[in-house]
């Protein structure tokens, strides 16, 4: 079993998750009550109690390679029964984003089901359900997915062959360029309203993340 | 514009998927004399998976271009019924509250918002907005005799705090307007639990666990239908659960109707409306149960009716005989 020293803390992993989630982690006192309504905790390797434990101490590698961060189906069961008001789903998406940016893996199933959904998004401007399945069966090499839903979809015309593509679908594509090239970037946009002297807006930030 | 008038936003499933939703949907919000702009032109909210892996500022960021896009046709408030879509939509507006978080989003869209924008659930607009008294006046075929379960997944009231609406833990908005519908609603425990959500498709273990367990708890209940709020939580339940059955050797076939879909026929607003030929577990056996128990229920009515009227008649009988013999007694 992991055990948790406190030595290895990593102040700046703590502080990072504390900022992109809004939440203040050391609330945690460990009473459980998030893992016990948590619906996905047989799929975990840590249940959500303890991964916010592992946050708590600092311990990044291990949190951003848990299995836990991409098996969460973000119920918010747990930010609901919080007895200290921690939106804890919110903590687990911090790290999944933050996962992301690391260019960690993740549960590769999950994670290709997820990157096709965004690419069917990037391209059409909607999500295309027939076409990122596709994808998902062609990048996962499982054929066989949901092959059995097919006869009782396609007579029913539940399945859109076709994309349905809308006309600001360049728009759109813009939106995920600028994103992939930082325009969203906090200190990209920090430093240009400076510069716009929106001194108004950067005062008005609180540093602590999204409200 | 007045509160019965809102914007639209059918959602990505609304096209495929959840066909039936979206059709009964527009059908309903007609007959109650609620009007629907379609958002024009719009694009994914940016929905689980973008918030999933990416970013709130891109996921809020393609939330934002749907809000332009309604203001693009004078619309401020928008609603969805879709509860996945509600969520980002919801947390976009919450976030861009923030005015650095609201700039990173217009740095995405290069189109900054004008107005003050609010978003809510077809449900939520239909039972705070429209309200039940006036859905029940609109009921032409009542679904008497009808038991169901009522489900409302997990991400319609959730977290309370952001969604201000019903009950977090135990809503009962759902309860109410079935009830005014007609049907027998029936408390269901799991009301609130998660089905696997989109899980299906990358791990095929979770789906037959979470929406097994509501399968067999509606079963034990003896429900005709599990009603539904949710494109996801209808499609594990429904297209899925014969993979269901297949994981955890049961034998369910308990149908999986969208409320709307429940409210178009009470109203009567034929078989397009309704959507039920959609549905991969036929509404059909679950009617047919419904009319042998109106029937019943009926008859035990009539029988009741007629007892009470005996009951009344001879009392009344009595009591004229006693009117009768009163003077005749005071004759002597
Ligand atoms: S419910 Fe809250 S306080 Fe309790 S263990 Fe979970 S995160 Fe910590
Ligand atoms: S949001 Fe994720 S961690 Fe929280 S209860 Fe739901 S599945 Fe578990």
């Amino acid at each position: 079993m992991e055990t948790i020293g406190l030595h290895e803390a990593d102040e700046d992993f703590i502080r990072e998750v504390e900022e992109r989630s809004g939440q203040a982690l050391s609330r945690c006192y460990q009473c459980g009550n998030c893992t016990a309504g948590c619906p996905m905790s047989f799929t975990y390797d840590y249940p959500v109690s303890r991964l916010m434990r592992f946050i708590q101490a600092g311990r990044k590698d291990l949190v951003l390679s848990a299995r836990t961060i991409w098996m969460c189906a973000s119920c918010e069961t747990c930010s609901e029964r919080c007895p200290n008001k921690i939106d804890v789903a919110g903590v687990v998406e911090a790290c999944r984003h933050m996962a992301c940016r690391a260019g960690k893996d993740g549960v590769y199933a999950v994670k290709t089901f997820w990157d096709a959904f965004v690419l069917s998004v990037n391209q059409h401007g909607r999500a295309h359900e027939a076409g990122l399945l596709a994808m998902y069966m062609f990048r996962t090499g499982r054929f066989w997915t949901d092959v059995d839903l097919a006869p009782k979809m396609l007579p029913k015309g539940k399945i859109a062959i076709l994309p349905h593509r809308i006309q600001g679908r360049r728009e759109v594509a813009e939106i995920f360029r600028r994103f992939r090239e930082g325009a969203a970037d906090e200190e990209a946009v920090r430093s240009r309203l400076a510069a716009e002297r929106r001194d108004d807006v950067v005062a008005a930030y609180s540093g602590e993340g999204c409200p | 514009m007045s509160s019965q008038h809102f914007g639209y936003f059918p959602g990505c499933s609304g096209l495929g998927t959840s066909l039936e939703y979206e059709r009964s949907t527009r059908a309903v919000c007609g007959a109650l004399g609620v009007a629907l702009t379609e958002v024009p032109d719009w694009n994914c909210c940016g929905s689980s998976p973008v918030a999933h892996t990416a970013d709130h500022a891109l996921s809020s960021a393609l939330a934002s271009r749907i809000f332009a896009q309604a203001e693009s046709v004078g619309i401020a408030d928008i609603i969805t019924p879709c509860p996945s879509c509600l969520k980002n939509l919801h947390n976009a507006l919450r976030r861009m509250e923030d005015p650095l978080f609201r700039a990173r989003v217009e740095a995405l869209t290069q189109r900054p918002l004008r107005r003050a924008h609010t978003t809510k659930s077809v449900l939520q607009v239909l039972v705070e907005d429209v309200g039940c008294s006036r859905i029940r006046d609109a009921v032409r075929r009542p679904l008497k005799g009808l038991r169901v379960a009522p489900y409302y997944g997990c991400l319609l009231t959730r977290p309370g705090d952001s969604m201000k609406f019903d009950n977090p833990e135990n809503p009962v908005s759902l309860d109410r307007l079935l009830e005014s519908l007609g049907a027998e609603v029936l408390p269901f425990p799991l009301k609130v639990e998660c089905c696997g959500a989109a899980f299906g498709v990358p791990a095929r273990d979770v789906v037959p666990r979470l929406s097994g367990k509501l399968l067999d708890l509606a079963a034990e209940l003896d429900a005709d239908a599990v009603v539904v709020a949710c494109p996801l939580c209808q499609m594990n339940l429904d297209l899925r659960q014969d993979q269901i059955n297949a994981a955890n050797g049961t034998r369910h076939s308990i149908p999986v109707p969208y409320f709307t879909q429940l409210m178009a026929y009470a109203f009567g607003l034929g078989d397009e409306a309704e959507g039920f030929a959609k549905l991969a577990v036929s509404m059909a056996p679950a009617f047919a149960r419904m009319e042998g128990r109106a029937a019943a229920i009926e008859r035990q009515e009539r029988e009741a009716a007629a007892r009470e009227a005996k009951k009344a008649g001879s009392a009344a009988e009595k009591k004229s005989a006693k009117a009768a013999s009163a003077p005749a007694g005071g004759g002597l």
